[in-house]
């Protein structure tokens, strides 16, 4: 019987590679959120729409690379 | 021979039925930590996970194909008798481990039932143990754990990355990603599952040559397989959602989208590699990584144990129930029926024991906290430990 380690191995650490990197990915992009809503409330002190643009574009890029990596799962269930 | 018609409409329907248990077993897979952390009301859940079971069942007919023609051997003579067999099998282990709240693997259970009715009805031939080993046995192993420690570490990053947002923010960015996550895993599972009682009905038509060898299913057998899958997570595993949502740890937001993102990439990863792996399994592992990751790092190993100890019988107590099923089967029609008989029997049994302590989508959060394997509390109190959903 001929088992497939490195095949094993690979599959092992691309699903622990993605998990973290897209979970991580998320969580900077809901802290994003949060750093948004507090420069909100804080408006008024130095500089608070900047801070709270700044913090929103950045959560829309990390959502975005998250919905990419939905989009590309959903193209291999469908494979 | 005249019997084959008869048969062979007795083996759609019993498949259907397995269908069916496989949906409401596995709803708690996608939507067990959703239903936890409250990011999916019960109803909303189990809804929105029939919706893309069923959406699921028509991506995909390449498993079914795998299924037919990977574990046991078409050519060897496999007849409808051994699938009706196989079926019950499966189906009698699915609903007793329902019974116990145990998350079982459906798969795993089909699997088992298609191994021991084809070693008593066909022979030990009739089944390629090289596959058996490499693309069941070696993934069952590792998926779980793999799932585990990729939750573990996502969850720990999670926690790292927010703790210095607002809670109540980041709590509710979190649900908003496990709706997307436990969809995916949804429709994942509607691909992967409903497939197998494709490839099932599959091989009986070609068994009786109602179908060429190879043949991809027709259209009514895709869309009832996915209907019947569709219709058992509507109805909800309550039991099973209970044990995996409260009963192996305290499971918060974070932790759940760290959970199903970790169950999603192995799923997603090991069926584009070709393992047939156990979503129960793999979601499972994800739960208990997420618990170890999280700021209180708690597992009720009990439970924990129980389900492993689960896993491991699985496959070998579908193998005995439908070797069994398959040596009465084969005496004939009245051996046919017989088992049928005792099928419905036993499933009637199953669920009037479960009325006696239903759980449903009213009480499925309603436990006390996690560390719990205590003595079994009167029948009718409520909340009961999730551990102790056993009683009945």
């Amino acid at each position: 019987m001929n088992i497939n380690w490195s095949a094993l191995a690979d599959t092992a650490a691309v699903s622990f590679g993605i998990t973290v990197a897209v979970v991580a990915t998320f969580a900077l992009g809901v802290l994003g959120l949060s750093r948004r809503e507090a420069a909100t409330e804080a408006a008024g002190t130095a500089s608070p729409a900047t801070t709270g643009t700044l913090a929103l574009a950045g959560a829309t890029v990390c959502f975005a690379a998250c919905a990419a990596a939905v989009a590309y799962g959903l193209t291999l269930i469908a494979a | 021979m005249e019997h084959i018609g008869f048969l062979v409409a007795v083996v759609i329907i019993t498949a259907l039925a397995f269908d069916f248990t496989n949906g409401f077993h596995d709803t708690a897979n996608a939507m067990a930590t959703s239903i936890a952390t409250g990011a999916l009301r019960p109803k909303v859940a189990v809804t929105i996970a029939a919706v893309l079971n069923f959406a699921g069942a028509f991506l995909s007919v390449k498993v079914a194909s795998t299924i037919s023609g990977g574990i046991v051997n078409e050519k060897a003579g496999i007849h409808p008798s051994v699938i009706f067999a196989a079926l019950a099998g499966a189906i009698l282990w699915n609903l007793l481990t329902w019974l116990r709240g145990l998350p079982s693997s459906s798969s795993h259970a089909l699997y088992g039932g298609l191994i021991g009715a084809t070693i008593v009805g066909v022979g030990l031939h009739g089944v390629n143990f090289t596959t058996v080993v490499t693309k069941i046995v070696i993934p069952a192993v590792a998926s779980p754990i793999v799932a585990g420690l990729a939750a573990w570490g996502a969850t720990k990053v999670a926690y790292l990355i927010t703790r210095k947002g607002s809670e109540k923010t980041t709590t509710k960015g979190f649900k908003t990603g496990q709706m997307f996550s436990a969809s995916l895993i949804s429709l994942a599972h509607g691909t992967n599952d409903a497939q197998k009682t494709m490839g099932v009905i599959t091989l009986t038509l070609v068994s009786v040559g109602a179908l060429p060898k190879h043949a991809m299913p027709p259209v009514w057998v895709i869309a009832s397989a996915g209907l019947a899958i569709a219709l058992g997570t509507y109805m909800g595993g309550w039991r099973i959602i209970r044990s995996m949502g409260k009963g192996l740890t305290d499971i918060q937001a974070p932790q759940g989208f760290a959970s199903e993102t970790a169950a999603t990439a192995v799923i997603l990863t090991s069926t584009h590699m070709g393992y047939g792996l156990s979503t129960t399994q793999v979601c499972s592992g994800g739960i208990m990584g997420a618990g170890l990751g999280g700021p209180k790092g708690q597992v009720n190993w009990g439970m924990a144990r129980r389900m492993v100890y689960t896993w491991g019988l699985t496959l070998p107590a579908a193998a005995v129930v439908a070797g069994a099923a398959a040596f009465v089967t084969d005496r004939g029609t009245w051996g046919v029926l017989l088992v049928g008989a005792v099928l419905v029997a036993g499933s009637g049994a199953m669920w009037w024991l479960s009325r006696r302590q239903p759980v449903t989508a009213g009480n499925v959060n309603e436990v006390t906290p996690v560390p719990l394997d205590v003595a079994i509390t009167p029948a009718g109190a409520t909340p009961t430990p999730a551990s102790t959903t056993v009683a009945a």
